[in-house]
């Protein structure tokens, strides 16, 4: 059982990175899901499956008997879950919005924090709370511009 | 053994437990005090104010009585969840207090309405909350999950605002710090399958039998790795230079002084604690990394010609100079390593701020539109002066004591190669500096920028831009001439760090 879940896990993680590779947006948010699984998966695993075997101990004895299941990688998986439920949701807002305002799904289209808009042109990029801020951004041909 | 703890504390010890509520009370309040925009700031100042203080007495308690711990519920340490203060964790504490002050100070006329009315002061505390339980938990899942908690801060803080450089910037900045999270989520689960415990003192105990070797081995590469990404080291900084620039600048600065330096907080606790460097190919490897991102660090800032991009890549070469530190490992490297990291908290914090106040006036931190500003407001450029001398390590600043310090410790343990390459660097940060002063703060600039730089300031952009700036350039100096004994204080935590039979005792009890 546990060599099937390991292989299950590898899988899992192998499709995480291979679809935070893709130049798809969505494909990037899935994979960053998809390997948050993987790893929540892992824990359980590694930490041993027993079937059976709750982590009780019998009226009678005076401790745990000694292969009874470790309740505790559970519990980290469950606040794992939590967190990377979470993180989900953002990541999905923040991919929605983001989506909106450059009108692509494409990465490759996502270069405006490293190449800005051209010299003179008001930056496009600077959030509508601060029009005005940041309005004549950087470019690399800006240093021909200040020869004087 | 919490009741001896608590007996030999005395009444005047403040618990490290109180530096993590007071964030968490600010942020409450914060959030429920979203429509009162006025308080909400007076809270958001008092709070940070309150931390610092409380971050001060517990160094103060830690450096008389010892390491604090608190074991929560009071179940005993492997067991329970256990919250440790050593003089490193207090120390930094401090520094978190110090600049979420700074910060909040300035961003009450730098962060506009809408923002602050969207949560930003709860979220800077936030982060502060989870910066103060990252470095003062004692048990690696607990570390994971503040972690999570100031990551979640962050991710808001960079996308709050929505334009469309800040939301490729978070997004950027998300996906990575995500992939770190499930690799260092991976390494904890597979490191309680491997030792059966998370605690960090009773995992040295468990490592310490088992040579460094097999999978303990995998996991701790795996640490690195995840520590690494979220502390922008060499292969894994990207997420930096492309999103530290989008947001306003009280954030940029906050995240600056307090992101990356987490991440090396965890590096310095669990690299020396749990698996310890001298003499494993994991000090080789991360020598090199460390090695690779001052220089990287340095070059990225030298072509840069945005003023806040230069800062950003030189936050990443001065990680790197700390991690070098943590590479060669003996006692005066950590100590050079945790000065280091105070003082490039305090400078790149004071670096962005000011940044900031400039690009307002002039609308660009671009150097293309600037020029004239040491002609035309000289206070602005001596303070930025101060800060970005510091950061190339001119003598008598603080760079040059830090880095004085970490080039001896790689002399005297003969990593030669190391210590040509840190002065090296410094000689291209020294150039970036002063290539960014003669065309940004000398050359003449176009008579707009002139106009705007002498329009005369108001009275509250002098306030609240004034008082901060004035406060980190200050700790600066202070940090300078007052090298030695900070220096002395750091030197004691490096070697509660080296030698952690101390921190084991304190947590575990009597073994």
């Amino acid at each position: 059982m546990e060599t099937a879940l390991a292989v299950v896990v590898g899988g899992l993680v192998a499709c995480g990175l291979y679809l935070m590779m893709r130049r798809s947006l969505v494909k990037l948010i899935l994979g960053l899901v998809l390997l948050s699984h993987a790893v929540n998966l892992l824990i359980f695993t590694a930490a041993g499956l027993r079937r059976g075997r709750p982590p009780f101990i019998p009226p009678a004895a005076a401790e745990a008997p000694p292969t009874t299941t470790d309740p505790l990688p559970q519990a980290m998986i469950l606040t794992a879950v939590v967190i990377a439920f979470g993180v989900a949701a953002f990541s999905l807002v923040l991919l929605k919005r983001t989506q909106e305002e450059v009108k692509s799904d494409d990465l490759d289209d996502y270069t405006i924090t490293d190449i800005d808009a051209s010299p003179g042109v008001p930056n496009a990029s600077a959030s509508p709370w601060q029009r005005g801020r940041n309005e004549f951004p950087c470019t690399r041909n800006s240093a021909e511009e200040k020869e004087r | 053994m919490y009741q001896e703890l608590r007996g030999r504390k005395g009444t005047m010890s403040i618990s490290p437990v109180v530096t993590i509520v007071i964030p968490f009370i600010t942020m409450a309040a914060c959030v429920l005090l979203s429509h009162f925009p006025r308080l909400q700031r007076l809270i958001g100042i008092g709070g940070a104010l309150a931390l610092t203080g409380a971050g001060a007495g517990l160094l103060d308690t830690v450096y008389h009585h010892g390491i604090q711990v608190v074991q929560v519920g009071d179940w005993p340490a492997p067991y329970g969840i256990t919250v440790v203060a050593d003089l490193l964790s207090a120390i930094i504490v401090v520094a978190t207090g110090v600049i979420g002050s700074c910060v909040m100070i300035y961003s009450c006329v730098d962060i506009d309405p809408p923002r602050q009315q969207w949560g930003y002061t709860a979220l800077l505390h936030g982060l502060l909350f989870g910066i103060c339980a990252a470095v003062l938990t004692g048990d690696l899942f607990n570390l994971y999950v503040w972690f999570e908690v100031l990551l979640m801060a962050t991710f808001v803080l960079v996308a709050l605002g929505g334009g469309r450089g800040q939301l490729e910037g978070a997004l950027k900045f998300v996906a990575l710090n995500l992939l770190a999270s499930s690799i260092f989520l991976a390494a904890v689960g597979l490191l309680y399958a491997q030792t059966g415990t998370l605690n960090l003192a009773d995992l040295r105990l468990h490592v310490e039998a088992t040579p460094l070797r097999g999978v303990t081995l995998a996991i701790a590469v795996m640490l690195l790795i995840a520590f690494g990404i979220k502390a922008a080291l060499f292969p894994a900084y990207f997420w930096l230079p492309a999103s530290y620039h989008t947001p306003p600048v009280a954030i940029s600065a906050a995240l600056a002084a307090l992101l990356t330096k987490v991440g090396v907080f965890a590096m310095l606790r669990v690299f020396t604690l749990v698996f310890p460097l001298p003499d494993t190919w994991l000090q080789t490897w991360l020598l090199v990394v460390a090695g690779l991102t001052m220089l990287i660090g340095a070059m990225g800032a030298f072509v840069e010609q945005d003023l806040r991009r230069v800062v950003s890549y030189l936050i990443i070469s001065e990680v790197g100079f700390i991690v070098m530190g943590l590479g060669i490992s003996s006692r005066l490297a950590l100590s050079g390593a945790i000065y280091f990291m105070l003082h490039t908290m305090v400078a790149t914090a004071n670096l962005f701020l000011i940044t900031g106040v400039l690009e307002r006036r002039l609308g660009s931190a671009c150097w293309s539109r600037a020029g004239s500003i040491y002609r035309l407001r000289p206070g602005w450029a001596l303070l930025f002066f101060l800060s970005a001398f510091s950061i190339a390590g001119l003598p008598p600043l603080s760079g040059f004591w830090g880095k004085l310090v970490l080039v001896q410790a790689a002399l005297a343990t003969g990593h030669l190669g190391l210590a040509a390459l840190a002065l090296g660097t410094s000689l291209l940060i020294l150039a970036t500096v002063a290539r960014i002063w003669s065309r940004y703060f000398w050359a003449e600039a176009g008579q707009q920028a002139v106009e705007q730089l002498q329009r005369p300031s108001g009275r509250h952009e002098q306030l609240f831009f004034g008082v901060p700036v004035v406060l980190l350039a200050t700790i600066t100096v202070m940090l300078s001439l007052a090298a030695e004994p900070v220096l002395r204080l750091t030197g004691e935590a490096a070697e509660s760090l080296a030698a952690p039979a101390g921190y084991l005792q304190a947590v575990l009890g009597e073994h």
